[in-house]
């Protein structure tokens, strides 16, 4: 259990300590991950099912990883979008899994709302690991975890999100968890990518980069996804990378020092980022990615573990 | 007439509120040989008459919906004519316009007779078929009006679809007039709708769902609304759930334009942010969406003045297949028959209609709207009359709708007023419970 919680699907649900209890934990996760052997028996016995209908690398690879590392089985099943026509629903996908008696099923699905759906039907816990537009948790998590790693805290900071709001899941997920740590959001991005509402949820939205970055503590730049461009959300890469892109100039002249640059990835070099940016000093990128892992482990343990623990060592006595 | 008052019923002791005839008020209902023989506040009832004690209840012209989907022929695992009508005498209707999005859709007088006999089969509610405004509903050619006007059809609809070429729904205005046919419109502009699942607001934005502006409704309202007046023709706006058509629909009203309105209960009633807290339940999905809130406001605010004539169910019956699945692959529409009316009496509760206005809205508006008998108490009129308990509280059960198809947003909610008896022409078609009376 994470908190209230048997499954993790959305942080808009999430409260501040729920999210402090994940953070807290990765930090020992991490400790795992950087010794010389990077294995605890702690899940020893209990399975993991990653279920992915969309694409995706880094992410099931991280699930994967963190499950390795705590000794857990893991099970990789890709599938094809259900639909109502044709095919298997994703209902009967997730039953079949479940009949293999995973402890913790993963979930990845281009439609919002569909671990919520197959977390109401199954037994086990549900990790949504991305769904459409609407959450990306673990992201979200490990955005925050590397900010608070780097910057101490987040209380008082300002971290700006610059992309395409619209579609993406990781921009709510940090919105839903950032500010709960005491952060305050602004969102850039062209007024197309923009989607309504975004003030009720505590952000402050700014279309003029400049402005958006300036003071900032962090900025996450978003991927640039080739299909929206003539969507038609915007003119082309060309005009977006110069007025909402990031390269080490403007980052040189707006950003105050510091200021650290993540992204979710993959990177659309030269569009969003540039890639002095992307490689440069104030890039955390490959941070996000081994703390991914260790908030990751941290929530297959709280989900699949054995109970109150509090470290992986206690849990392994 | 023979002595015996045998197959007479006397309903009374009852709140009869019939807006057609300027009653509200206690009154004896007297049906007789299938009709309205009298209402009034005192009759000598014979011994052998039935009687129907509807004290504590209202007494009303029985419903009249322009607007359910009965899926036969063809989808005939979601609902038959026989299921809908089944549906419709529980929730107090007395006669239902079945839309024409069947399978093979009503362009044709085949398919308007096999409705209409399947109708007089199931011997329930009356059946109204409306029939297409193009072949196929593809909106490239006109479907034969006079044939189906022949054959029984009130009504064109392309319904579940808009009329997107401006020109096909000019010419379809201007042939209707020759059948005195109104045309039923299914308002949206499709490139604005796009692949959008729900309203377009804070909680799409949040559930990160696509969104439908609430004017991908209102630009169509507008264009058809100019086509009206460009034609003369007899528009009737399906559904209307934005405030920006309410205000469209009652500035053309104001200016003289000969045109009628719908609304369905939940539009009157739930709103986007239902969908959030319904957690992506997919029978919170149908299209037109689920609006805001103050899309809400001004669609109870359209109802109380008239602006939107009548409520209709737009009931949706689906396969549970077809709904539990993402709420982007799950398949638009609700069931209405059996619940739009404790639905609607909220409104009443909750001070945005009176009980004259809502009934109004439930019977003689709609009759008006598509010049159907009915939706009248008056003496002589075919006796399909409603027995409402506005005080029965019940929980809907989906398991108990006479249904097919169980998709409703007010599963397991707590729900106040219920229709007890149905007359339709005379004949008792529902007594819930099957016991007092």
């Amino acid at each position: 259990m994470i908190g209230r919680h048997r499954h993790c699907i959305a942080l808009e649900d999430y409260s501040r300590e729920e999210i402090l209890e994940v953070l807290d934990l990765a930090v020992s996760m991490k400790e795992v991950l950087e010794r010389p052997v990077k294995k605890v028996p702690t899940l020893r016995g209990k399975s993991v099912v990653t279920l992915f209908f969309e694409s995706s690398t880094r992410t099931r690879s991280s699930f994967e990883t963190a499950a390795k590392v705590l000794s857990a089985d893991t099970l990789s099943w890709t599938a094809a979008t259900s639909s109502v026509t044709k095919g298997e629903t994703l209902i009967d996908t997730a039953r079949n899994l479940e009949a293999m008696k995973p402890d913790v099923l993963v979930i990845r699905h281009s439609a919002s709302g569909a671990p919520g759906l197959v977390a109401r039907h199954v037994a086990c816990s549900v990790v949504s690991a991305g769904d459409g537009a609407h959450e990306h948790p673990t992201q979200g998590l490990l955005d925050a975890f590397t900010l608070r790693e780097k910057l101490g805290t987040l209380e008082g900071k300002v971290v700006a999100i610059v992309g395409d709001i619209t579609h993406s899941r990781v921009a709510r997920s940090n919105l839903h968890a950032l500010p709960k740590l005491g952060a305050k959001v602004r969102l850039c991005g062209p007024p197309t990518m923009i989607p309504p509402g975004m003030e009720r949820l505590g952000a402050k939205v700014d279309h003029d980069l400049r402005s958006a970055v300036d003071g900032a503590d962090a900025v996450i730049m978003l991927r640039i996804q080739h299909e929206r461009i003539g969507d038609p959300l915007i003119p082309g890469t060309r005009e977006y990378s110069k007025l909402w892109g990031l390269n080490a100039k403007k980052a040189g002249e707006w950003l105050k020092p510091g200021a650290l640059i993540l992204h979710p990835g993959p990177i659309n070099r030269g569009v969003e980022l540039s890639t002095e940016l992307a490689d440069g000093p104030r890039s955390v990128i490959l941070d996000q990615v081994q703390n991914g892992v260790a908030v990751r482990m941290a929530i297959l343990y709280l989900l699949a573990g054995p109970g109150e623990p509090t470290s992986p060592e206690r849990a392994k006595a | 007439m023979s002595e015996s008052s045998a197959g007479t019923i006397f309903i009374e002791g009852g709140r009869v509120i019939d807006p057609a005839g300027g009653v509200d008020g206690v009154r004896t209902v007297v049906i007789r040989d299938g009709r309205i023989a009298e209402v009034s506040e005192r009759v000598e009832r014979p011994r052998d008459a039935r009687l129907v004690d509807a004290r504590g209840r209202w007494v009303t012209p029985g419903f009249i919906d322009l607007h359910a989907h009965l899926r036969e022929p063809g989808q005939e695992y979601k609902e038959t004519v026989a299921t809908g009508a089944a549906a419709a005498v529980a929730g107090g209707y007395t006669a239902v316009c079945a839309m024409p999005n069947t399978v093979p859709p009503n362009d044709n007088t085949s398919v308007t007779e096999l409705v209409l006999k399947r109708a007089a089969a199931a011997g329930l509610a009356r059946i109204y078929p409306i029939g297409c405004i193009s072949k196929g509903q593809k909106g490239e050619e006109l479907a034969e009006y006079g044939e189906l006007r022949a054959a029984g059809c009130v009504a064109l609809s392309d319904d579940g679809r808009p009329v997107a070429s401006a020109s096909l729904m000019r010419r379809a205005l201007e042939y209707a007039l020759a059948f005195g046919l109104p045309l039923s419109v299914h308002e949206e502009e499709q490139q604005l709708v796009g692949k959008g699942v729900m309203h377009e607001g804070p909680a799409a934005t949040r559930l990160g769902l696509k969104g439908i502006p609430g004017q991908a409704e209102e630009v169509m309202v507008l264009r058809d609304l100019a086509l009206a007046e460009l034609t003369g023709g007899r528009l009737h706006v399906c559904h209307v759930s934005s405030a920006g058509s309410v205000r469209a629909v009652r500035e053309a009203k104001r200016r003289g334009l000969r045109l009628t309105a719908e609304v369905t209960p939940h539009h009157l009633a739930l709103c986007d942010e239902d969908v959030a807290r319904s957690g992506y339940d997919t029978d919170f999905k149908m299209n037109p969406p689920l609006r805001s809130e103050d899309d809400v406001r001004a669609c109870g605010e359209g109802l109380a003045d008239g602006t939107l004539d009548c409520i209709a169910t737009d009931h949706a019956p689906h396969a549970i297949e077809e709904k539990q699945v993402e709420f982007d692959a799950a398949l638009n529409g609700i069931v209405g028959l059996e619940t739009a009316f404790p639905v609607c009496l909220d409104l009443v509760r909750r001070k945005v209609v009176t009980e004259r206005r809502l009934i109004d809205a439930l019977t003689a508006a709609p009759a008006r709207a598509f010049g159907l008998p009915g939706g009248s108490l008056a003496r002589g009129a075919p006796a399909d009359v409603a027995v409402l308990d506005p005080m029965a509280q019940w929980r809907c059960d989906p398991g108990e709708l006479r249904s097919k198809c169980k998709n409703t947003p007010w599963k397991g909610r707590s729900l106040v007023g219920r229709c007890t008896h149905t007359f339709v022409g005379g004949r008792l078609v529902h007594e819930l419970g099957g016991g007092r009376g």
